[in-house]
C-alpha cells in the first residue's frame, strides 16, 4: 500500500469516505481473523490447551482450496467445503492420537509440542509445494470495488464478512441455543462437574477441535486473498491468533470476535496511517492488555 | 543424621556446591579445545555463546519455573547494544561487554514487572510480545540499528588492549570461553546459595514459598533480572567476535532454539545448557549438511518426540542410569518443572 500523499484526503476526500474504506477492510480483515482464532480459543478455554499449531490447520485449508483451484480447475465457492473438511478430519486425527495425551501437561509442554509441529509443518509444506506464495484467482463476480454512496467497496471483502458474519450467527447459536453447545459450554466452565453430570467431555473435546480445526481452514482459504499464502503462514500469523485469544479472553465467542474486530481495524488503520510504526502498534496494545487484563478484554470478572 | 532445618539446608546446600570431577572435566576439555581443535574456533565460539545464553534461560526456567517465550530479546537487546555502543562511541570489547549486560539487566529489571502481573499463558505471550516489540523496533530503527540489511562496520579494538580478533577465531573463543566461565561460576554460587534454594522453592511451590515468608515477587525480579544480563552478555559477545548484527539476533526463532537446547540439555543444573547447544549446533550441522532447506522439520519432530516421551521422565532416567554407574543410591523422580 502506498504511503498517504499530503493533503489528499482534504483534496479529494471531502467526505470521511476513505476512513470508511478503512473501516470496511479492518472489518473484513478482523473477521477472517475470528474465523481463523475461534477454534483456538475454544480448545484453549475448555481444555486449557496452547495449541501454537492452530495456524496449520488454517494453512491445510488454503492449500486444499489453492490445489483444488489452480490443479483441477474446482470453481472457488465449491473448494470451501472441502477448506473445512480437510483441516477437520485432520484435527479429529490428531486429537485422538496426539493432543489428547498432552491435555494433563503443564503449558511449556504443550508450547514444545506444538512448536514442534509448526516446524515440521511449514518444512513438509515447503516440500511438497515449494516455498513460493500460492495464488488463488477468485472468480470474476468477487473481483474489483464498487461505488456505494461514495465508499469504495471491495467486492470480495463484502462476501467475506457476509460468509463470516453467517458463520457468527451460525456458531452463536450452536453455542447458545443446543444441546451440544450446552454441553460444550458446561465442559467450558467445569470439566469435573460437567463429566460429573453425564456429559461425555472427551467427545466434546473431539468434536469442537475438529469444528475449530475446520473453520481455521475456512479461514484460511478464504483469507488467502487478503492475508496470503505460503508455508510460513503458521508462524507468521501465530501472534495474530495469539493476540485474538489472549485479548479476547476465552470463556465466550464475544471476547474473541470483538477483538477480531478491533485487531483487523487497528492494523489496517495503523498499516495506512502509520507505516512507519508496523506491528508496533498491535504489539504493544497486546501488550498492555495482558499486563493490565490478563483474563482478557471482555471478560467479566467472575 | 537430622538437624534443624537450617542445619538441613546448609549440609544440602554444601553438598550441592561441590564440583564433581566430571565439571572439572568438562571445563578442562572447553579450555583444552583452545590448543586441541584450532581448525574449529568459530563453530566453538558460536556453540559456547549459545551456551551461554541457554544457561541464562536455565535461571529463570530451570530454577525459577517461568518460562519464556522471548528471550531472544535480551540477546538480540545486548547485541545491538554492543555494536552501536562499538561504532558510535569506542570499540574496546571489555567495556561494551559490561555496559551491554548492565543495559540488558536493566530492561530485564523492567520488563520483570510486566511479565511478574501475569501467570502461565499470559506470562508466555508477555515474554512474547516483548520480544516482538523490541524486534519491531529493531527494524524500524533502520538510522540506528540497520535494518533489514543489520548493523554493519562494527569494528572492534583488541581484547585488553593486547589480543586482535583474528579470522580464525582464536581470540573469539578464547575471549567468549573465559567471559562464560567467569559468568558460570558466578551463576553455580548463587543457585547453591539460600537464595538459590528460596528460587527452587518458588518454582515447586509459590503459594507455599509466599507462606513461609520468601519474597517471592522480590526473588522473581532478582532472577528476571540476572537471566537478562546474562543474555544480554552472550549477545555482546557475539556482536563483537562476529562484527555483524542482525534481526536475527531478536527473532521468534532464536527463542525458540534456546528453548528447545535447554529441553534437551535438561534444565535445572547449569549445565544443560552446554550440553543442549552442543547437541543442537551438531544436530543443525549434520542435518543441513544432509538437507539444508528442511532441516526445521527434524528439529520439529525431535520436540515433537521429547515432549511426547517426556522430558522429566527421560532427565529422571539418565539421573538413575548415571546413579547406578556410580553405586549411589536411584534419585527420588522430581516434580515438574516448567508452565503452572
Amino acid at each position: 500500500m502506498a504511503g498517504r500523499p499530503h493533503g489528499a484526503r482534504s483534496l479529494y476526500f471531502p467526505g470521511g469516505s476513505r476512513v470508511l474504506t478503512i473501516l470496511f477492510d479492518g472489518i473484513a480483515y478482523g473477521m477472517v481473523l475470528f474465523v481463523l482464532a475461534c477454534g483456538l480459543s475454544i480448545t484453549l478455554g475448555l481444555m486449557n490447551f496452547v495449541n501454537l499449531a492452530h495456524g496449520v490447520f488454517a494453512m491445510v485449508g488454503g492449500y486444499v482450496t489453492a490445489i483444488l483451484m489452480n490443479r483441477l480447475g474446482v470453481p472457488f465457492l465449491a473448494t470451501l467445503p472441502f477448506a473445512f473438511l480437510v483441516p477437520a478430519a485432520l484435527g479429529l486425527v490428531m486429537e485422538r492420537t496426539l493432543y489428547q495425551r498432552l491435555y494433563n501437561r503443564n503449558h511449556l509442554d504443550q508450547v514444545l509440542f506444538t512448536i514442534g509441529l509448526v516446524f515440521m509443518a511449514i518444512a513438509a509444506v515447503d516440500y511438497v509445494m515449494g516455498s513460493q506464495p500460492q495464488l488463488i484467482q477468485l472468480p470474476s463476480w468477487l473481483r474489483g470495488r464498487v461505488d456505494v454512496f461514495g465508499v469504495q467497496v471491495g467486492l470480495y471483502r463484502s462476501f467475506i464478512i457476509v460468509v463470516c458474519g453467517f458463520l457468527v450467527v451460525g456458531l452463536q447459536f450452536v453455542l447458545a441455543k443446543t444441546r451440544f453447545g450446552a454441553q460444550l459450554r458446561a465442559a467450558v466452565d467445569d470439566a469435573r462437574v460437567a463429566r460429573g453430570l453425564g456429559i461425555n467431555t472427551s467427545l466434546v473435546f473431539a468434536a469442537t477441535f475438529a469444528a475449530g480445526s475446520g473453520l481455521a481452514g475456512l479461514g484460511g482459504a478464504l483469507g488467502a486473498e487478503i492475508l496470503g499464502l505460503d508455508p510460513t503462514f503458521p508462524l507468521k500469523f501465530l501472534i495474530y491468533f495469539m493476540i485474538v485469544v489472549t485479548v479476547g479472553g476465552t470463556s465466550s465467542l464475544t471476547g474473541p470476535f470483538y477483538a477480531s474486530l478491533l485487531l483487523g481495524i487497528a492494523d489496517v488503520a495503523g498499516k495506512y496511517y502509520v507505516p512507519s510504526l508496523g506491528a508496533f502498534v498491535i504489539y504493544t496494545v497486546m501488550i498492555v492488555v495482558l499486563v493490565f487484563r490478563p483474563q482478557g478484554l471482555f471478560v467479566k470478572a467472575r | 543424621m537430622q538437624g534443624t532445618p537450617t542445619e538441613t539446608a546448609t549440609r544440602h546446600l554444601a553438598e550441592t556446591s561441590r564440583w564433581k570431577p566430571l565439571e572439572f572435566a568438562f571445563w578442562l576439555v572447553a579450555f583444552g579445545a583452545i590448543w586441541l581443535l584450532p581448525s574449529h574456533h568459530l563453530i566453538l565460539n558460536e556453540i559456547i555463546i549459545t551456551a551461554l545464553f541457554a544457561m541464562s534461560l536455565d535461571l529463570i526456567l530451570g530454577y525459577a519455573g517461568i518460562a519464556s517465550l522471548g528471550h531472544a530479546a535480551f540477546f538480540g537487546f545486548g547485541a545491538y547494544f554492543a555494536g552501536i555502543f562499538a561504532i558510535r562511541v569506542i570499540g574496546d570489547p571489555l567495556t561494551g561487554l559490561v555496559l551491554a549486560t548492565l543495559a540488558s539487566g536493566a530492561l530485564g529489571f523492567i520488563t520483570s514487572f510486566l511479565v511478574l502481573r501475569g501467570v502461565d499463558l499470559a506470562r508466555l505471550m508477555v515474554t512474547l510480545g516483548v520480544a516482538l516489540v523490541l524486534g519491531e523496533i529493531a527494524n524500524k530503527m533502520t538510522w540506528l540499528t540497520g535494518g533489514a540489511d543489520g548493523l554493519q562496520g562494527v569494528v572492534m579494538g583488541p581484547v585488553l588492549g593486547l589480543f586482535e580478533f583474528d579470522l580464525y577465531g582464536r581470540t573469539a573463543y578464547v575471549y567468549s570461553l573465559v567471559v562464560t566461565f567467569l559468568l558460570f561460576l558466578i551463576a553455580r554460587r548463587i543457585v547453591v546459595s539460600p537464595f538459590g534454594l528460596s528460587l527452587r522453592t518458588i518454582r515447586d511451590n509459590p503459594l507455599r514459598a509466599r507462606a513461609i515468608g520468601i519474597p517471592v515477587n522480590r526473588r522473581l525480579i532478582a532472577v528476571y533480572t540476572l537471566a537478562a544480563a546474562y543474555a544480554g552478555a552472550a549477545g555482546a559477545l557475539l556482536a563483537q567476535t562476529t562484527q555483524f548484527v542482525s534481526l536475527d539476533v531478536i527473532a521468534l526463532h532464536r527463542s525458540a532454539d534456546v528453548l528447545l537446547m535447554l529441553v534437551i540439555g535438561g534444565t535445572g543444573y547449569l549445565y544443560g545448557g552446554f550440553a543442549g547447544a552442543i547437541v543442537f549446533k551438531v544436530l543443525q550441522d549434520v542435518i543441513s549438511n544432509w538437507t539444508p532447506q528442511y532441516w526445521t522439520f527434524w528439529i520439529g519432530l525431535i520436540l515433537v518426540i521429547l515432549v511426547l516421551i517426556g522430558r522429566e521422565r527421560m532427565n529422571h532416567q539418565v539421573a538413575v542410569l548415571w546413579a547406578r554407574l556410580r553405586g549411589k543410591p536411584e534419585p527420588r523422580p522430581r516434580t515438574i518443572v516448567g508452565g503452572h
